[in-house]
């Protein structure tokens, strides 16, 4: 039976405590969350990616005030209204144009990190498939958003997109014509990518960011050595007074006061874009307004799909379906095919050493291949770096198994 | 009493998630209706083309469900040279009157972007992902798996109705000469 003193001040510290146990949820997520002091400023790449959507939620909700979901009206009502009437529109729109695109950087670092250091392996295999899943996602809401200017780009993305799921050779248009809502990207095909964009893939990410953190809490993150602690013995020795001898400090606010550093760091980068630098992540071609009657030139998706696109691009349709499929699922599996009981840097573990940075080197081959037009010497290296990197995903089982046990 | 207890609670929660599945397959129907075209962009599905205002060599791009719809009235020089080159290909043209066109989807059939006609050689090049057409829209190069195709049509007179299935069409579907679109 729960007991209420009937004296304490409504909203005092101990009111508060006796209904929601705020002393309890403070310890356990913040003040004795613990963190290995042994990790460098690649650790603060979770924190900058949840700080990145929040900018993208609050800037998202300024547009979301005078965007039109309309085909006739959805262009000028971002080109236009938001851009040249709306006081200071503009900011919102390169906030959000902006991160979309860091984000993705940051993403990358992400997971690239963790690749690195093993931090997939040994208890944290969730923390990879629910970070997996969040890229996804995070993929979904890029694009779904890159639709809603309507503008060339957009309209020919989404037809591109859609027309994957015809399944090449299995030819369903049925399928295609049904998450359209029509024969063609049109009005009933904009306005549910706008419904998937503002409310179902966003409360999707919240829900998937909170189990990311959710599958954190009792692994603990790993440290650049992959050395195993034994956080309660670490922690106890932090509590007596022992901060210099224990290996780890507390969440808050110790290892959160070097996060805000990185970020501090990070936002002055992310501003200078924002205000000097937009254009990058705002694609010329898609100032025009969409037309179903003429495709431009030359269409490439924006830079950080483009490693996946060049997987599918250089073999013929159904190769190429089957190729685009596995670049997108292989990243799921790597904790179950990585055999190496080892958690350490990639520096230290022989071969997946060389596998770490000719996979991170291939995909960035892939990235520059994606956006050159298909002709001949770069279609002949697109076809190299897209078997290269199917070929290192079948490698990866075989040279982790032969690894030496640290 | 117990095992009756837990006889009863297990058909308690049988019969709710029985009924619970039930709903939850009904709310998901309905979600994939609510997901379908409307009726009212299936039946706009037609287009009614007159094929006299066609030139020869001219390359005319219409509308029909939103889609770019190639038409192309080819020459009795092509037409002779088909015969003897590619008698193949000579079945992909729609005869209308005296004259033989091209009809077909201008989307190409590998990702969906609009080929270019190229007048002076007398193809299609899609610049997406390097595909190419002869001039029946037939593919001479991948990645296309197919060449461009062919929408439904019925010939009435002088008049070619898209959306429509006639008897050439079927015979055509058949044939293996082009695909449902």
């Amino acid at each position: 039976m729960a007991h209420f003193d009937e004296n304490a001040r409504p909203f005092s510290h101990k009111w508060l405590n006796e209904r929601l146990a705020i002393d309890t949820l403070k310890r356990v997520l913040s003040t004795e969350y613990w963190i290995p002091k042994n990790i460098n400023f690649l650790w603060a790449m979770g924190m900058v990616l949840a700080a990145t959507f929040g900018l993208l939620l609050i800037s998202g909700i300024f547009l979301l005030m005078y965007y039109q979901p309309n085909t006739q009206l959805a262009f000028d009502s971002v080109n236009y209204t938001i851009m040249s009437e709306v006081g200071y529109g503009w900011l919102w729109r390169h906030i959000h144009g902006v991160g979309a695109s860091v984000v993705f950087l940051i993403i990358y670092i992400h997971m690239f990190t963790g690749i690195y250091y093993g931090s997939y392996k040994k208890g944290r295999e969730l923390i990879w498939l629910s970070g997996m899943l969040l890229f996804v996602l995070f993929s979904a809401e890029a694009f779904s958003g890159y639709m809603l200017p309507w503008g060339q780009m957009s309209y020919w993305a989404g037809m591109v997109i859609t027309n994957l799921f015809s399944g090449g050779s299995l030819h369903a248009n049925g399928l295609v014509e049904w998450i359209r809502g029509d024969y063609v990207p049109g009005q009933a095909f904009l306005n549910r990518f706008f419904m998937l964009h503002v409310l179902l893939v966003p409360l999707a990410i919240i829900g998937v960011i909170v189990l990311h953190f959710g599958t954190l809490r009792i692994p603990h993150v790993n440290n650049q050595d992959g050395e195993e602690i034994d956080f309660e013995e670490a922690a106890e020795l932090y509590k007596a007074g022992k901060v210099k001898e224990s290996k780890v400090i507390p969440f808050n606010p110790v290892f959160l006061s070097k996060d805000v550093f990185v970020m501090g760091v990070y936002f002055i980068l992310f501003f200078y874009l924002v205000f000097y630098h937009f254009e990058f992540a705002m694609d010329p071609v898609n100032f025009d307004p969409a037309d179903p009657l003429k495709t431009p030139t030359h269409i490439y998706p924006e830079w950080y799909f483009l490693w996946s696109y060049e997987v599918l691009r250089p073999f013929p349709t159904d190769p190429g379906l089957v190729a685009f499929g596995f670049a997108q699922v292989i990243f799921f599996l790597l904790p179950f095919l990585d055999r190496s009981p080892n958690v350490a840097p990639a520096s230290r573990r022989g071969a997946f050493k060389f596998w770490f940075w000719a996979l991170l080197i291939d995909m960035i081959v892939l990235t520059f291949m994606g956006k050159l037009p298909p002709e001949g010497i770069w279609s002949t290296i697109g076809l190299i770096a897209a078997l290269t990197f199917i070929g290192l995903w079948i490698a990866l089982p075989i040279i982790t198994a032969k690894e030496k046990k640290l | 009493m117990a095992t009756n207890n837990k006889g009863r609670r297990d058909f308690m929660g049988m019969a709710l998630g029985g009924f619970t599945a039930l709903g939850g397959i009904g709310a998901l129907y309905a979600m994939k209706r609510t997901w379908d075209p409307l009726p009212s962009v299936k039946a706009a599905g037609f287009t009614t083309l007159n094929m006299k205002d066609y030139k020869e060599g001219e390359l005319v791009t219409e509308k029909w469900r939103g889609k770019p719809i190639f038409v192309l009235k080819q020459s009795a020089d092509t037409v002779a040279k088909l015969a003897k080159e590619k008698p193949d290909d000579l079945k992909r043209l729609i005869k209308v009157g005296d004259g033989h066109y091209t009809v077909c989807v201008g989307l190409c059939t590998h990702l969906g972007c609009i080929p270019g006609f190229r007048p002076e050689t007398n193809d299609f090049l899609c610049a997406c992902h390097g595909g190419m057409y002869d001039v029946t829209a037939e593919v001479t190069k991948a990645p296309p798996p197919r060449g461009l195709d062919i929408p439904p049509f019925k010939i009435d007179g002088d008049k070619l109705v898209l959306g429509e299935e006639g008897p050439e069409y079927k015979k055509m579907l058949e044939d293996g000469i082009t695909m449902p679109v």
